[in-house]
């Protein structure tokens, strides 16, 4: 039986820890809000590249004039993964999700008998693939340095993955992320990079028209594809950075709650206690009364 | 005269949208100025100043770098890695980072920092010019 003085101190570690997860909630929360605008404006642009893109590509076709980046190498032998996760932990399953994707597409890929070429983006990635796959980790990537998420971060990641390629370091590129739904739900997405996989045509006016090129298609494309990648890589992270603080944000909130239960449960442990003692207490001097 | 609809975007955000009467851009082979219903058509854009002339004669100007610009019956998109307002170049902050960056050319000791440094030496000479203009 625990004695008062160690409830109370339980009780007042709990209340401490309960206001900790209470306040990352919050911060999460303010942060989420400026996660998701910041990804909602990365819509548009995503959006029109994804139409210019489709419109390119059926003009093209996909004969053997099309460049690499959208017809591959023609083999499949090494597949470089791209995992983003995130620099923090205590958030919920957010890591470990996303980890564990990947994990069953790197066993699968070995057991299939290729090569496979990680990098991370983000601490907690890398500390969760090392024991197993450390072997194929070619590189890092840090982001605890970048406060706010600009385009010029996804460029460079984008362009020393289009580097890679074209030096025939890898034939399949796929992406592995978290997609944010709500708060309470992001759902881990494996994206193909390279080669690219098109958009549907939109079927309207749009669509249609018969376009004129400046200067000419090939080249167009061939400026075009290499930046599509990094908007993907961009728009990955930003939807990474949405998902880290929903999940985050839940996750604390379900700690604060806990902490309540348990703060509620032990008071009460405390004050029956604390009214046996009285109890016993009193039938002890009533009892001593009565022997005299 | 007729209006069209533009809209300019950078991966960051949506700088630009609404009706115009011309849109200029800077094209690799050239300026060239849009108006309502011009051809479908695709060009790739040089680092230059885009101009959007409304209805009521208001010129809006803005730097884009890295851009296309995808002209359709639905009107005119301007896709651009990095664009900002002409009024909110900082003149004196881009000057500055010139030197910085000068200064990094001088310093690289790789072939691929030095042209990693001039190649941002020449970006932001572009946005300078585009202030000063």
């Amino acid at each position: 039986m625990p004695s008062l003085k160690d409830l109370r101190n339980r009780i007042a570690s709990v209340k401490a820890t309960q206001k900790i997860t209470k306040a990352m909630q919050m911060v999460a929360a303010a942060k989420l809000r400026r996660a998701q605008l910041a990804a909602e404006a990365a819509r548009p642009f995503a959006q029109r590249i994804d139409r210019v893109l489709a419109n390119l590509a059926q003009s093209i076709g996909p004969g053997d004039g099309a460049p690499p980046l959208i017809a591959g190498t023609g083999k499949d032998d090494t597949h470089l993964l791209i995992i983003a996760t995130a620099e923090r932990g205590l958030c919920g399953g957010f890591n470990s999700s996303i980890v564990r994707l990947a994990r069953e597409h790197i066993q699968s890929l070995l057991s299939q008998g290729k090569t496979v070429k990680i990098i991370t983006i983000g601490k907690k990635g890398y500390e969760a693939l090392r024991r197993q796959y450390a072997d194929y980790i070619i590189e890092t990537v840090d982001l605890r340095d970048v406060k706010t998420l600009t385009f010029d971060v996804a460029d460079r990641l984008g362009k020393k993955i289009i580097a890679a390629f074209e030096a025939g370091e890898f034939d399949v590129a796929t992406l592995f992320y978290s997609e944010f739904r709500s708060v309470i739900s992001q759902i881990p997405t494996a994206q193909q990079l390279i080669p690219a996989v098109l958009p549907e045509r939109p079927d309207d006016a749009v669509a249609d028209a018969v376009y004129s090129y400046e200067p000419n298609e090939e080249e167009i494309l061939e400026t075009l594809l290499p930046r599509n990648v990094s908007v993907q890589v961009f728009r990955a992270l930003l939807e990474n950075a949405a998902s880290e603080q929903g999940a985050r944000m839940s996750a604390m909130d379900n700690a604060t709650r806990n902490a309540g239960e348990m703060i509620k449960k032990q008071t009460l442990i405390y004050n029956r206690s604390r009214q046996a003692m009285i109890t016993k207490e009193l039938i002890e001097i009533i009892s001593g009364a009565e022997a005299i | 005269m007729a209006t069209f609809h533009v809209e300019l975007v950078s991966p960051e955000k949506l700088l630009f949208a609404g009706q115009a009467e011309s849109a200029t851009v800077p094209s690799v082979d050239g300026e060239m100025t849009v108006l309502a219903a011009h051809a479908p058509l695709m060009a790739v854009l040089k680092p230059g100043v885009v101009q959007i002339r409304d209805a009521n004669q208001n010129i809006r100007r803005l730097f884009v770098r890295g851009g296309f610009a995808d002209v359709n019956p639905a009107g005119l998109t301007v896709l651009a890695e990095y664009a900002i307002p002409v009024e909110e170049i900082d003149t004196a902050f881009v000057d500055s980072q010139i030197r910085d960056a000068e200064e990094d050319v001088r310093d690289a000791k790789t072939f691929e920092d030095k042209q990693a440094a001039s190649e941002k030496v020449v970006q932001l000479r572009d946005l300078r010019a585009a202030a000063s203009r």
